[in-house]
């Protein structure tokens, strides 16, 4: 029954049209799996009613001859998306409570495709974070171990409950959100693939508000194929949101033929950085040879901002969600601190968001509202906007010199003990987004696809940046890099 | 840069979240923490250039100017921690 749940989309899909399983089979499959699953803590909320009623429903669509790709794969939804009448805390005490009367779009348009949710998954709170340790239900775990040794590893953040789900088969696939590398760098240390799209793609209507200039939903898969598949289904316009782009959706899977010859691929010279992992850089090599082989032209590039994206987006992430994160106070929807006896409405509001977000988020929030108070707003904002276009500028000038697509490591290190990063200072976790964060200040598409495993046994991954509203051609040269490196190990099962 | 636990009261204070004193130290030590590292954009050369405003260039698309949602009040308020007779209710706010 189990290995139901191992199947990938695409395989779910052609079995469901061939008449060989049901999407009732798949979904108990996948619920089987979650049960046994809790030491991964990946899904938070679990819907099995609503999971087997829509499984039930995507079986007569499918009976009656109207089966859409996703209809009756059963997915798990990260917990950042408003799903109506379930919770939707996005990881955070402050939203205690809180079930949506509405749907976000990116999930209607899930469902509608027939799509199956089998729960929520855990994340990093607000997304906010790399490790998935900020979430007020607990750390997230990567099923993945270094060999032998029972050290609990993270699973990677904000989309780390995404991550375990999908690469421990719990679901066939699952969302994400990507504001600095959310989807990819979890991607990367659990051994799956994760897109995010060009900004704009997926609306972000109903999806709570990190920073709004940078946040992007994606898909994390099992492979590119269904990455193709399960992100034509999030993508297209969304009136309600008025930063949805009004461009046509192209078929994302009849893309993928894995022919890249004559693609320009830039490898981007300031990514090489003093004290790199030896295995990340050799591995990045490898890709560059794998492209190569199938017929791609490597070039040396420069993207000569990269060094300041970090630091950039350490001010425009933090300003922005000081803004969004302000709707928390304890009025409309989620906590609501007790008061004492002459206690007024400021102390409600302090108490309220003192027990209500977690350090982190409380960090973000007061370095967003100093960045943005009088007297700092041009040292700080300005500036950092202003390097954003540099930023942009960088990649700009690199497509327009012919490069189709860019090719770096998906981040720093394998996965990293859960506990591990404690004692060091925010900064250094922040450090985890160094080469997925520039590809959000530029809005551009950035896949992360696993390319092979460290000496200790773990996945690493490898990124390729496309030109804006080219996922499709992104994911073919994606598919190309999957094909060559072969990854196709699965953590041993231990949960 | 540091930043010493007055401004960081008075950053707490503009984000309305309660910090108690014995941890304001601790949070000033962070924030001069993650302003070093914000400082380091003082290196780059932003003469003439525009700061971004938006990062796909896109015109915002209008639409007729007319009620299209409404009449939810009981949704509105559902998710209230303390909702009355059709309000949001809150501390008095006024003596």
């Amino acid at each position: 029954m189990s290995e139901l749940a191992k199947l990938t989309v695409a395989a779910a899909r052609d079995a469901l049209r061939a008449g060989d399983v049901t999407s009732v089979d798949l979904t108990e499959a996948c619920l089987g799996a979650i049960e046994t699953a809790g030491a991964l803590n990946a899904f938070v909320h679990k819907t099995p009613e609503i999971a087997l009623e829509q499984a039930r429903a995507a079986d007569a669509r499918i009976a009656a001859g109207d089966a859409p790709a996703l209809c009756g794969i059963p997915m798990g939804i990260k917990d950042l998306f408003c799903t109506k009448g379930v919770p939707s805390q996005a990881a955070s005490r402050i939203l205690e409570g809180f079930t949506p009367e509405y749907e976000s779009t990116v999930t209607s348009q899930l469902f509608e495709a027939g799509a199956v949710m089998l729960g929520k998954l855990n994340m990093d709170e607000f997304a906010m974070g790399s490790s998935n340790e900020t979430s007020c239900y607990g750390n997230a775990v990567n099923p993945w171990r270094r060999g032998n040794d029972t050290t609990a590893l993270t699973p990677g953040g904000s989309s780390g409950g995404s991550a375990a789900a999908v690469a421990a088969d719990l679901c066939l696939a699952a969302t994400g959100t990507d504001t600095g590398g959310s989807i990819r760098q979890p991607a990367a240390f659990a051994g799956i693939t994760g897109i995010k799209p060009t900004y704009g793609r997926c609306s972000r209507w109903g999806v709570v508000a990190f920073a709004s200039s940078l946040d992007q939903a994606g898909p994390m898969t099992k492979d590119v194929r269904d990455a193709a598949i399960v992100l034509q289904a999030m993508c297209g316009h969304d009136p309600k949101d008025s930063t949805s782009a009004d461009l046509p959706v192209p078929d994302f899977e009849a893309l993928l033929t894995g022919d890249i010859r004559g693609k320009v691929i830039g490898i981007p010279r300031e990514y090489r950085m003093d004290g790199m992992n030896d295995e990340i850089a050799a591995l990045w090599d490898e890709g560059a040879r794998m492209l190569a082989e199938a017929g791609a032209k490597i070039t040396d590039i420069s993207l000569p901002h990269t060094k300041y994206a970090l630091p950039a987006y350490y001010v425009i992430a933090p300003a922005e969600a000081s803004s969004n994160l302000a709707r928390y106070d304890g009025v409309r929807y989620g906590h609501r601190a007790a008061l004492s006896r002459g206690e007024g409405i400021n102390d409600m509001y302090e108490k309220t968001r003192a027990e209500g977000f977690g350090a982190e988020v409380q960090r973000r929030v007061m370095v967003g509202t100093y960045v943005l108070s009088a007297g700092f707003y041009d040292a700080y904002y300005n500036r950092a906007r202003k390097v954003r276009t540099l930023i942009k500028r960088d990649f700009e000038e690199a497509f327009a010199a012919g490069v189709d697509a860019i090719l770096t490591p998906a981040t720093p290190s394998a996965a990293f003990g859960l506990g591990e990063m404690q004692e060091a200072d925010p900064v250094q976790m922040y450090l985890n987004d160094v080469f997925t964060v520039t590809v959000n200040l530029a809005g551009l598409p950035g896949v992360s696809v696993p390319a092979g495993l460290d000496r200790q046994g773990l996945p690493l991954g490898l990124q390729l940046i496309g030109r804006p509203w080219e996922e499709g051609d992104l994911l073919n040269t994606a598919y190309a890099l999957e094909r060559a490196a072969g990854f196709s190990q699965k953590p041993a099962q231990w949960w | 840069m540091s930043i010493d636990t007055k401004t960081a009261a008075r950053v707490a204070k503009l984000a309305r979240i309660r910090v108690e004193d014995e941890a304001l130290p601790a949070l000033a030590h962070e924030f001069s923490a993650i302003l070093d590292f914000i400082e380091q954009l003082n290196e780059v050369d932003v003469d003439g250039v525009e700061p971004m405003v938006s990062v796909t260039p896109m015109q915002l698309k209008r639409r007729a100017d007319v009620v299209t949602d409404g009449n939810i009040q009981t949704q509105v308020l559902s998710n209230a921690p303390d909702a009355r007779e059709g309000f949001f209710a809150v501390p008095k706010v006024m003596e």
